[in-house]
Formats: structure tokens, C-alpha cells, sequence
């Protein structure tokens, strides 16, 4: 069958896991890896792993999209060079997966809001951050029942299983984090708090979701609708799953997540990266899937 | 090192006294602490000469969350109450990476703050570069905390403090957020930083009561050429308390060191104006006893007899657990998560299941 042809940019975590997401897909083929240093290991990873590299940025990739049929570019370089990166792609017609804090296109959650997207052709997408996808379904869960006042969410993460990107910006991550509770996960308010935890073993990714609802919580409508969402972000991420709750106080439901990880390139605690990777690849394969079944075409944006 | 020095050596040695009662404090009284009460105990330390007060909610800047509790006002109603009526002191601000932001810190800064503690975990310095940068910028007096530093070796501490020397921070401190800590282990982290930092740049230690060693320990921190010294008055802070400061004061003044505090003064405000405010007496109990055996984050006492009371299992219990699944600062999460699945184990509470479709 034939796959749609991808570039990742950025060689860090998340595109060398990205690799390996890309190459068990059924409609995605993994083609280009673009980095910024020629002696890194994640471009020297890449190579091993049968991919074309390139160090010169995404200019070095450019001149080969069309030679070589790129369609879908994900990044996960940093939010102050993703704007460039996707112009640049985007002008050649190819669709940009946002992995970085930018969000510079519709934030993304799968369950919750992709057919949304791809039944828009949205040229740019973005997935938010680990700690969105992760609590970002639940919030929804919730406020498909009754109105959520006030949602915020608790992300505890490896230490080893974050980059330096991540750690010398953390701000970006709250804002987009907590803005993205707002417009995707419906709460009238949103606020992300993320902690660093470097437990040697490493402890696996847990995330906390406590939504304030407007009036009494509907308790047995909510459970049902968390349960069955659980089971949504499962189709994607196995590791997905529910440690406590939910649990009500007064208007406050709570909900205790964990998220193993696949174990592709960082093992199981990393669950934080999976989430992120896979939920990428979940939006990808549906685009891919309306490419290949003819029903929506890419096209190049006009030059600015 | 040196075990054996005496006394006098620390006479004329200069120490800043930080005051934490309205910050480590709010912990304490479940950050129910009223705008009017903020500013008449910030009015009498300044009074009684503390050059440096420390004014948020418990968790410090964006503090204000269902993990941490509601205060009874933002962080900007304290600042902007207290910062003018000060007529030497400095308002500080805590900042933990992670919760806090730069457009709080610059808030802040506007409602009248001039130095900040940016925190972060013992081995997490590396999230804190953007943060101390921006204070720096705003030409605030900028520290570094390394909180719960029991659990980072000498060497690595001083790796971490050196990390945060480099972003710009001027102060870097030894953090003993569980009340853990010994004079040996304050020794060797303050000596292993003093090591490596520049001279210009001050060392902190910021001690819990947990074990009643918070003045020792200052005294071990000073000893190794510490120059900052956190506590609050009557002891008003998380876990069994910040170190004493009114009681660090007497040992100061015994000992001939230079602090500009008055304190007969600093006892007054200990007796007549924090002793009444406590909800509970804040000492060595049961409970925070734990927390400095056990080697968990003070700020977790609260939160476990809270999640006790819900699901029926021993707060001692909660916290050696939470002990030994390695839980830090900012987990308060994990407390209630802990104690439901310490709860189902013991068949106090039961998974939810779906209704019967």
C-alpha cells in the first residue's frame, strides 16, 4: 500500500521516538531527518534507522520535498524557529504537525478535536504539549456533561525524560498548556502546573485533573464519560490509564492518570514523550488516510 | 573541614536575617492569612530591623491553585498592601519554576517586590535560567534555592548552585525543605559551594524545624561561610516550622554576630503578634516529626492529615509512603492519589465502575 512521505525536524527525544512511530504506521513512511549539527546522535540515529539527513536545518531539506514527495513535516525543534519552519513548508504544500509550544494552528487533541481539523485541510496543526494531551481528553470528558468553571491539571514528569529545550522554557509550556484547557478542553478557565521529578528508577509519567463543574457534579454521567474516554486515548496509547478517581468533593471531580510509555526510544516512565509522539502520528495517519482515499488535497499556501 | 571551630570566630561575621512567616508561613495557616494581619506583622518586623521579609502564598508566585489552596487575597493584594508601608525592609517573592511565571514575577515587581527566591527541585536547576534572568533584568536581589538538598550529594549541589550562579543568580541556597538535615550534611553542602562559587556570591541556608535543628544548622551553614539565614518568627512556617528566627537571634547576638535586628523587639512580635495567630501550634509533633525523619517535603503535613481524615488511613502512614515513592515539593497531588490507593488496598474505598449500561 502506499504511505505518505514525512520529514521530521528536530533529532532531540521526540523525533528520534517519532521515528519509530512512523515506521510501525500503516500510511506514514519516515523520510527525512533534519538537525542543526552534523556530529549529533539523533541525525547519526536517524541514519542507521534508514533515514535521508540533513544538518543544514530545514533549508538543507527544501530542495528535496518535491523530488522526494514529502507531504507531512513534523517539528519539534522550539517554538521561536517553528513559525520559519512552517512558512517554508507550507509554501511547497506540505503539512506541518506543531510539536512545539509555538501554536501558531489549531491546537490539537485527537479525541477530542481532529476530524474538526482534517475536514478543515488545516495546513498547520499544533499537539500542544505532553501534559495536554494527557489531561486535555479528561477535561473534555468532563465538560461534555456540564460546564467545568475551572480545570487545572498537575503533570509530574521523569527528569530523565525531559529535554533542554523543555527545561530552559517551561513558561511557554505553562502558558500553551493552560490556554489549551481553555479552547480545547472546554473549562472556563484553565491553569497547567508541571513538575520535574528525578527518582532514581524514574518514576512513570502521572497526571492530575481536578475540574471545578458549575453546580452539583452530574457523578455517574461524569464517571461514564471519563471511562469511555479513557478507552479513546487507549486506541493510540496503550499505556493510558486510570489510578484513582474520579472522586468528588463539593464541585471538585479528580481525576489520577498514569502514562507508561511504548518504550520505543526512552523506556516506559517516558510516557510523557509517547503521548506526545503518538497523538502526533494519530493526527498524521488521519490526514494521510483523506490523502491517500483522495478526499481532501494538499496545496501550497501563497507566499507571504 | 572544620569541626573543631569555636565560637569566636563568627564574631562580627555579618548574617541577613529573612523572615518567612508570611510566606513558608501562609503554609501554616492554610494560607488564610488576611491582608490587614500581612501587613500589621510585615509593619512590626520592619520595626524591629529585618532587612529582608518574604511576602506570597505558601507555593509563592501563581501559588494560587486547588494543589496548593486558595489565599484569602492574590498575590499582588498582599504585595501591593504590605511593599509601601515598609520603611527599610525589602519584600521578597518566591518563585518555583513550573507553577510560576515571568508575567507573575514582573506583576509582582510591580506591586512592589524587590527580591526574589526562584526554587527548584535539588537537581532541577536547569529549569530556572529564564526565571532568574528576567529578576535579574528587573534589578531584583536575586536567589537561587535548591530545595530538599538532602537529597543531592555535596558535589552535585554545588553543581546545581554553580548553574544557577551562571544564569545570574547572586544568593544560592542550601534548602533543607524536609527538615532532614545535620550540621555535618549543612557543612559539607555549604563548604562544597563556597568551593566553587565566586566570592562575590552569597550562600543561603534555609532550614524546617523538624528535628529541632534549624539553629544548629544555621550556625553549621554560617560556620562554612553562609551569610544569609532563613526562618520565621515563633516559627511560623511549614512541617514543624522554619528555623526559629527570634531564638536564632539570642544565638547571634551571644555569638557577636552582626544582624542590625533588635531582639527584644523580634521577641514581642513572636509572643504578641504570631503566637496568637496560629491555628495549631506549630513545634515538633508526631506528624512533622516524620517529615524530618522520614525525609519529606514540610509542606506535605497539612496536606496528608487532610487525606487522612478523607480516606481513613494514618497520616504518619501517608508520609512514610510518600517517602518512599520519592514524592518533592509540588506533588501535593500525590498525597490524596497515595492515600485512595493506600485506602483501596486496605478495602476502604473501591474502584468506580461504569453504571450498568
Amino acid at each position: 500500500m502506499k504511505k505518505i512521505k514525512c520529514a521530521l525536524i528536530g533529532s532531540g527525544n521526540i523525533g528520534t521516538d517519532l521515528i519509530y512511530k512512523l515506521k510501525r504506521s500503516a500510511v506514514l513512511e519516515p523520510v527525512w531527518m533534519v538537525g542543526i549539527d552534523a556530529a549529533s546522535e539523533g541525525l547519526a540515529r536517524a541514519r542507521d534507522m534508514g533515514l535521508k539527513t540533513t544538518a543544514e536545518g530545514v533549508d538543507g531539506l527544501l530542495p528535496h520535498v518535491r523530488s522526494d514527495g514529502i507531504q507531512i513535516a513534523f517539528d519539534a525543534t522550539s517554538a521561536y524557529v517553528h513559525a520559519e519552519n512552517s512558512r517554508k513548508l507550507n509554501e511547497l504544500g506540505v503539512m506541518m504537525v506543531d510539536l512545539t509550544p509555538a501554536a501558531i494552528g489549531p491546537l490539537c487533541v485527537p479525541p477530542v478535536n481532529l476530524r474538526q481539523h482534517a475536514d478543515k485541510l488545516e495546513m498547520n496543526v499544533n499537539m500542544i504539549s505532553c501534559a495536554g494531551q494527557a489531561t486535555i481528553p479528561i477535561v473534555h470528558a468532563v465538560s461534555r456533561v456540564q460546564p467545568v468553571d475551572y480545570a487545572e491539571i498537575v503533570a509530574s514528569l521523569a527528569s530523565k525524560s525531559i529535554g533542554p529545550g523543555t527545561r530552559a522554557n517551561l513558561d511557554e509550556f505553562t502558558y500553551t498548556t493552560s490556554d489549551a484547557l481553555v479552547r480545547v478542553g472546554g473549562a472556563k478557565r484553565g491553569k497547567a502546573l508541571a513538575i520535574i521529578n528525578p527518582a532514581e528508577p524514574p518514576m512513570i509519567m502521572r497526571n492530575t485533573i481536578n475540574c471545578l463543574t458549575e453546580g452539583e457534579p452530574q457523578q455517574a454521567r461524569i464517571i461514564d464519560s471519563v471511562l469511555s474516554m479513557i478507552e479513546e486515548v487507549q486506541k493510540y496509547v496503550p499505556g493510558y490509564q486510570l489510578v484513582n478517581g474520579p472522586v468528588f468533593d463539593g464541585r471538585r471531580v479528580s481525576v489520577f492518570m498514569k502514562v507508561a510509555g511504548l518504550g520505543d526510544y526512552l523506556p516506559t516512565y517516558a510516557g510523557n514523550l509517547d503521548i506526545m509522539t503518538a497523538a502526533a502520528c494519530r493526527t498524521a495517519e488521519m490526514f494521510a488516510e483523506e490523502i491517500l482515499a483522495g478526499t481532501i488535497q494538499l496545496r501550497a499556501t501563497e507566499a507571504a | 573541614m572544620s569541626t573543631t571551630r569555636q565560637e569566636p570566630e563568627l564574631r562580627g561575621r555579618k548574617v541577613l536575617l529573612h523572615d518567612m512567616c508570611l510566606r513558608d508561613g501562609m503554609h501554616a495557616k492554610r494560607e488564610q492569612i488576611p491582608v490587614e494581619q500581612m501587613v500589621k506583622v510585615a509593619t512590626a518586623l520592619d520595626e524591629a530591623g529585618v532587612p529582608l521579609i518574604q511576602v506570597t502564598h505558601g507555593a509563592g508566585l501563581g501559588g494560587n491553585s486547588l494543589q496548593h489552596g486558595f489565599a484569602l487575597a492574590s498575590n499582588e493584594a498582599y504585595l501591593s498592601a504590605v511593599a509601601p508601608k515598609m520603611k527599610q525592609a525589602k519584600v521578597s517573592v518566591l518563585l518555583i519554576p513550573g507553577l510560576g511565571t515571568m508575567r507573575e514575577l514582573q506583576s509582582a515587581y510591580d506591586c512592589g517586590a524587590r527580591a526574589v527566591t526562584v526554587a527548584t527541585h535539588c537537581t532541577e536547576a536547569d529549569t530556572s535560567p529564564q526565571h532568574i534572568a528576567y529578576a535579574r533584568k528587573l534589578g531584583m536581589d536575586t536567589m537561587g534555592f535548591l530545595m530538599m538538598a538532602h537529597l543531592n550529594d555535596p558535589d552535585g549541589l554545588a553543581k546545581q548552585g554553580k548553574l544557577m550562579e551562571d544564569y545570574g543568580a547572586q544568593t544560592i541556597y542550601v534548602t533543607d525543605s524536609a527538615g532532614y538535615m545535620l550540621p555535618a550534611d549543612v557543612r559539607a553542602r555549604v563548604a562544597a559551594l563556597r568551593e566553587v562559587l565566586k566570592p562575590e556570591t552569597e550562600i543561603g541556608f534555609h532550614g524546617h524545624h523538624n528535628l529541632g535543628m534549624g539553629i544548629a544548622n544555621s550556625i553549621a551553614a554560617i560556620e562554612e561561610g553562609a551569610s544569609r539565614i532563613d526562618g520565621s518568627v515563633a516559627g511560623l512556617g511549614a512541617g514543624a516550622g522554619n528555623t526559629p528566627l527570634e531564638a536564632f537571634l539570642a544565638v547571634c547576638d551571644r555569638m557577636g554576630m552582626v544582624t542590625g535586628v533588635d531582639l527584644f523587639k523580634l521577641m514581642d512580635v513572636a509572643e504578641d503578634v504570631i503566637v496568637p495567630m496560629m491555628d495549631h501550634m506549630v513545634r515538633v509533633d508526631r506528624e512533622s516529626l516524620t517529615l524530618g525523619y522520614a525525609g519529606v517535603y514540610s509542606t506535605f503535613l497539612l496536606h496528608a492529615k487532610r487525606a487522612a481524615a478523607r480516606f481513613g488511613v494514618p497520616a504518619r502512614e501517608i508520609l512514610v509512603e510518600l517517602g518512599r515513592r520519592k514524592m518533592i515539593g509540588g506533588q501535593e497531588d500525590m498525597i490524596e492519589d497515595t492515600a485512595m490507593s493506600m485506602a483501596k488496598e486496605r478495602g476502604l474505598l473501591k474502584d468506580v465502575g461504569r453504571k450498568a449500561a
